[in-house]
């Protein structure tokens, strides 16, 4: 996935990629990263949660606003518990 | 994080992972605020549209093609075609949003949080092991397909 995320930013494209496998992500390289919590096969979350899944991809959309990149930061059910 | 943080699984799985490192990083920036940008997903769940044909479970390597997702295909409609047993397959077909969350996404747009959803998706079944033929020509046309529809933001998804 990390090869077809540097291709789309070369055409112009701004990306970030969910992470559930952080130490794989960091040695790859990738322009922007979110390290979610959750199991392999469930990178927005649980099942039915949209709350959540809607919060991992506000988290995501905030990474793209980044200009200190590459960058890699960790998403925390926490943080979805206070998101409006 | 330092390699000595992760938890064993994810430190054998890196020993033995044929990745290839990107080097360097390419960056783009965003032209425009978020709120005003069109927004795709690119999974790589192996999902799979009504009247496509699955991904070769039997290819050397891997599978390298993609599957374009038209958004508004339902996401109950979509099915999961993958070799990897190593993730969780039912999660995925009892939700597809947990890992192509094409519904919060649309809710996103409606609340005005991007400007759009766009038109067209991408679905890679992932498990890959031989990414040469990926890089070369594969990624080259998913790019396409999301330059050609004004994508400005692509979010990706790897399960």
């Amino acid at each position: 996935m990390s090869l077809v995320q540097a291709q789309l930013e070369r055409r112009g494209l701004v990306t970030a990629s969910v992470s559930v496998m952080p130490g794989i992500t960091t040695a790859i390289g990738v322009s922007r990263a979110l390290i979610v919590p959750f199991g392999l096969g469930r990178p927005f979350g649980a099942p039915a949660d949209r709350a959540l899944q809607s919060s991992v991809l506000r988290a995501l959309l905030n990474l793209c606003a980044r200009t200190d990149v590459p960058v890699m930061e960790s998403f925390s059910e926490a943080d979805a518990v206070e998101s409006p | 994080m330092q390699p000595d943080e992760l938890p064993l699984w994810e430190r054998a799985l890196i020993a033995t992972y044929r990745w290839r490192r990107v080097d360097p990083v390419p960056v783009a920036r965003l032209g425009r605020p978020i709120a005003g940008c069109r927004v795709a997903l690119v999974t790589t769940a192996g999902l799979v549209a009504p009247g496509q044909a699955p991904f070769d479970l039997a290819r050397r390597g891997g599978d390298t093609s993609f599957r374009v997702l038209e958004a508004t295909i339902p996401g109950a409609d979509l099915r999961v075609v993958h070799r990897s047993d190593a993730f969780d397959r039912q999660a995925v077909e009892r939700d597809v949003n947990v890992a192509y969350p094409i519904e919060p996404l649309g809710a996103l747009a409606a609340a005005g949080v991007i400007g759009s959803v766009a038109p067209r998706h991408l679905s890679f079944m992932g498990s890959i092991t031989a990414p040469g033929r990926l890089q070369r020509e594969t990624a080259v046309a998913a790019a396409d397909v999301l330059v050609a529809d004004g994508v400005d933001i692509a979010l990706l998804a790897p399960v």
